[in-house]
């Protein structure tokens, strides 16, 4: 008898995965109903992480509130304080310089591929294999190296502000990134040798964690998780913001929809993040790094509302202003959160072992869901 | 020249001149007991100092380094680490079994070091029905596993401990099969008599194609028997946090542990037996001088050789594969190396009785 | 779609929508028991089809309680604005978890935050709150926790 999925009966085994367990790479607490080894249903509890950013925040004046959205993503921090800097800039119609437009894109993408690297690395340790994590965080290194360099620290960067960036590039910044993307062009090959092309990775992916392009737009899935299923949603692209509408780059697409697809995606998108920055690191107009702000930032009246697109999604900011100093009212639209309710509907059916790779390639930063 | 057997026989001479031979046997066994816990002691730390630099060299990393010269004391400091922590017992589970479980994971480990040959003329049990003793007491151990999995009283221990059932039961038919095939070309069951009949070249050189297929059918299957990765579903990090000894702890734990690396030894020894020639040296046909010198090599050399060589094979597999799911695990043994190694014992019955091997 | 279009679009299926200037993009001010059918009808009309609901949230006036919901076509990209005031002593509104899936986590977490009632919901339970926090609505602007909430 084929019992009904979704549903609880007598018999069934309940398990935690989470708050500590090696797969959720953070405190996720997911309780799931098994058949056997066959996934019934997937129900998160979320909070562990929870420090009410939005609250915090209302309390928060417009300088200071950037610094601690850096922890809500911690892996795309600089994407973080830049859709909060834009916001604020929208709001305060402030004409950020053309070199602090091209620095924040830069460090973007680079960031884009730190946190793409890392995620390589862990998803491929959920699976078993082991290697992948240190070579990619090898790479990762570098990039974490750089940006110390420039922004004086190594994931909460805190280098965007409302009007530029918070310090001009290190002398050493156009020399090392460019040491740092050629080596990159030979390691990404390396990649695909270690773990793209492995017949049992594929195995464990193809056809794994299905989610057509009408759930991925339902469930409000974006970044590589529905462009995996054919969902056209870069916000660089759709939406651009900053120097994106100048340099060429192309929105990855893949349509199977499955693990494998959401995979794919990633690995091509560092190669367009590598191509983005190739464009870029010669072409860094000289001029202010900053434009000149109030030391006292007043948003007028009103609602502002930015979207930008991070390592795992489209980050929104909702900013209602009272035209105090603090926000009225301020809510983060992360990608975690939303993508994350659609892992019930694709692990349904599947193994345990799948659950994993679900996981993997849904790329879930906890601080980023539970904000 | 040197060799194990010299040895043995030195001493098994002087021990029944001074004392009367039931003393000298009872003296012997003792000696016997003493030297496979030696060895079996020696072997986990080893094997795990190999496991950790042969892994750290496949991630680019520098591995142990602090402890000892070049950090090859590490595995010791760790072992006492493990002696003096606590053993827990968790509460609700079910104290005689749980605690039972470890040792009949080591016993069974243990009782497969009995008929392998170190070297010519030195082995603890010329037994007659050797290597199927050996299919038959590795069955055990998934005892072991179940007990351990169902006396946790931890739905995670019971989950990998049933993986781990229908794993091994599974890939003892292929690890059998391909073992059958060198006994069907040797016509022994008998360990000294499969490598006396390799004298002339090792059987994965002799027995051609079907040969090497059985080998890596054997390999794949050992591997899957031993709960290594990519087969390590019972332990599984990222799914069932550790498996089947997640409630462990202590030296309960490096039981386990050690239980785990043993029986690597053991299965890539008998790999060596059977498809590598034991201790045998290197012969290639008819070159006298280069024959000659590698009979100079000592026999227990070529056996560790060829064993570790084997082992670091099985090691490399963990640090580069990822981990198969449950249904392509269970798959890939019926579908595939069950039919291919069933289909492989015909080849070499036939190529057995026409003679078509060297 | 321009937005002159789109009003005109959406004065027909709701002649009782009232539009909000100044925002960046189209915003429609709904009433509360309008808004099942007319958020069915925003997904479904052809001519619109809002299937992707990218933002849902709350503020607090503290006179009264704002739903905002933030849509936009994937197909057509374009993107509105739903803004609908509930009572804030007896907070209720039609979910939208059936329209929208996403809706029904982003729902939760209005609930345990603000206090919503969603109406219909499948599984209207704390989601981001430990036990014991059910009703204390720690994101309306007269919460306050001594001990836990670090004011500047």
């Amino acid at each position: 008898m084929v019992e009904e999925l979704g549903t609880t009966t007598e018999g069934d085994l309940i398990i935690n995965v989470g708050p500590q367990h090696p797969a959720t790479h953070g405190v996720l607490h997911l309780v799931i109903t098994l058949n056997g080894e066959t996934i019934k249903k997937v129900e998160p509890h979320l909070g562990y992480i929870h420090r009410s950013i939005e609250k915090m925040c209302e309390s928060l004046t417009y300088r200071q509130f950037i610094y601690v959205t850096s922890r809500m993503d911690y892996l795309s921090a600089h994407i973080n304080n830049h859709a909060c800097a834009l916001c604020v800039e929208k709001g305060m119609q402030i004409e950020v310089p053309e070199r602090a437009q091209v620095i924040r894109v830069l460090m973007d993408e680079l960031t884009r591929i730190a946190s793409h690297e890392l995620w390589w690395g862990a998803m491929a340790m959920d699976l078993g294999a082991f290697t992948p994590f240190f070579h990619a965080f090898r790479e990762r290194e570098t990039i974490n190296d750089i940006m110390e360099e420039t922004c004086g620290a190594r994931l909460t960067m805190n280098y965007m502000v409302p009007g530029g960036v918070m310090a001009d590039l290190h002398p050493d910044f156009q020399k090392r990134v460019k040491a740092f993307i050629s080596l990159y062009r030979s390691k990404i090959k390396e990649y695909d040798e270690m773990l793209t092309g492995n017949i049992i990775f594929q195995n464990r992916m193809k056809g794994v964690g299905y989610l057509s392009p009408e759930d991925a737009i339902s469930y409000g899935c974006s970044g590589p998780a529905a462009r995996g299923s054919g969902v056209s949603c870069d916000i660089r692209k759709l939406y651009p913001y900053e120097v994106y509408n100048k340099v060429q780059f192309e929105e990855v697409l893949e349509t199977a929809g499955d693990s494998f697809a959401r995979y794919m995606v990633r690995i091509r998108e560092m190669n367009q993040s590598v191509s983005i920055i190739e464009q870029l690191i010669d072409n860094i107009p000289e001029g202010d790094y900053q434009a000149k702000t109030k030391a006292v930032l007043k948003l007028p009246k009103g609602e502002f509302y930015t979207r930008v697109e991070t390592a795992r999604g489209e980050l929104g900011v909702y900013i209602v202003s009272e035209g105090a100093t603090t926000p009225y009212r301020i809510k983060f639209r992360s990608p975690g959160f939303s993508n994350l309710s659609a892992l019930d509907h694709m692990a349904r059916g599947s193994k345990l072992g799948d659950l994993v790779a679900m996981m993997g390639t849904l790329d879930l930063v906890i601080p980023d869901i539970d904000r | 020249m040197w060799s194990f057997s010299k040895i043995a026989n030195l001493i098994h001479e002087w021990l029944n001149q001074t004392f009367n031979p039931t003393l000298a046997t009872i003296i012997e066994m003792v000696i016997v007991g003493i030297a496979v816990i030696g060895l079996f002691a020696v072997l986990g730390l080893v094997l795990v100092i190999m496991e950790r630099k042969v892994s750290a060299w496949i991630q680019i990393r520098l591995g142990p380094n602090r402890v000892g010269p070049k950090g090859m004391l590490q595995s010791l400091a760790d072992t006492l680490k493990l002696l003096v922590k606590e053993a827990m017992t968790p509460s609700g589970s079910d104290k005689f079994l749980f605690n039972l479980a470890p040792y009949i994971a080591m016993m069974v480990a243990m009782l497969l070091m009995a008929p392998i040959a170190f070297a010519s003329n030195f082995q603890m049990w010329d037994l007659n029905i050797g290597v199927l003793y050996v299919s038959a007491v590795s069955s055990i151990s998934v005892i072991s596993i179940l007990i351990a999995g169902w006396a946790s009283n931890n739905k995670y221990s019971l989950m990998g401990a049933m993986r781990s059932g229908a794993q091994i039961v599974s890939y003892e038919l292929s690890a059998g099969l391909s073992i059958l095939a060198v006994v069907v070309l040797t016509g022994s069951l008998n360990i000294n008599d499969i490598i006396q009949s390799q004298a002339n070249g090792w059987w994965i050189f002799k027995g051609h194609i079907p040969a090497i297929i059985a080998f890596i059918v054997f390999i794949t299957a050992v591997t899957a028997e031993t709960n290594r990765a990519p087969f390590d579903l019972a332990e599984a990090e990222s799914e069932l946090t550790a498996g089947f000894h997640t409630e462990y702890s202590g030296m309960k734990f490096a039981l386990f542990f050690l239980a785990e690396y043993v029986n690597v030894f053991i299965v890539c020894a008998i790999g060596a037996t059977l498809f590598l020639g034991g201790w045998m040296p290197f012969h290639v046909g008819n070159w006298q001088g280069f024959n000659h010198v590698m009979d100079y090599i000592p026999g227990s050399v070529w056996f560790f050789g060829k064993t570790f060589f084997l082992i670091f094979v099985i090691m490399w597999f963990r640090w580069t594969f990822p981990r198969l799911r449950i249904d392509q695990l269970l798959n890939l043994e019926w579908k595939y190396l069950l039919p291919i190694s069933m289909f492989n014992i015909l080849l070499v019955t036939a190529m057995a009785i026409l003679g078509w091997h060297f | 779609m321009e937005l002159e279009e789109l009003k005109t679009n959406i004065t027909e299926l709701l002649p009782a929508a009232a539009f909000e200037e100044g925002g960046e993009w189209l915003t429609v001010h709904v009433e509360p028991s309008a808004w099942a059918v007319f958020a069915s009808q925003l997904r479904h009309t052809d001519s619109l089809f809002f299937d992707y609901l990218f933002c849902l949230t709350c503020v607090d006036w503290k006179t009264h309680l704002t739903m905002v919901y933030h849509l936009s076509s994937v197909k057509y990209r374009h993107n509105m604005v739903v803004k609908i005031k509930i009572d804030r002593n007896k907070p209720e509104i039609e979910t939208v978890s059936n329209i929208w899936r996403t809706a029904e986590f982003h729902e939760r977490e209005v609930y345990e935050m603000f206090g919503v009632q969603f109406i219909n919901h499948p599984d209207l339970r704390l989601l981001i709150l430990p036990d014991g926090w059910e009703g204390k609505k720690p994101l309306l602007k007269d919460f306050d926790d001594p001990v836990n909430m670090i004011k500047l």
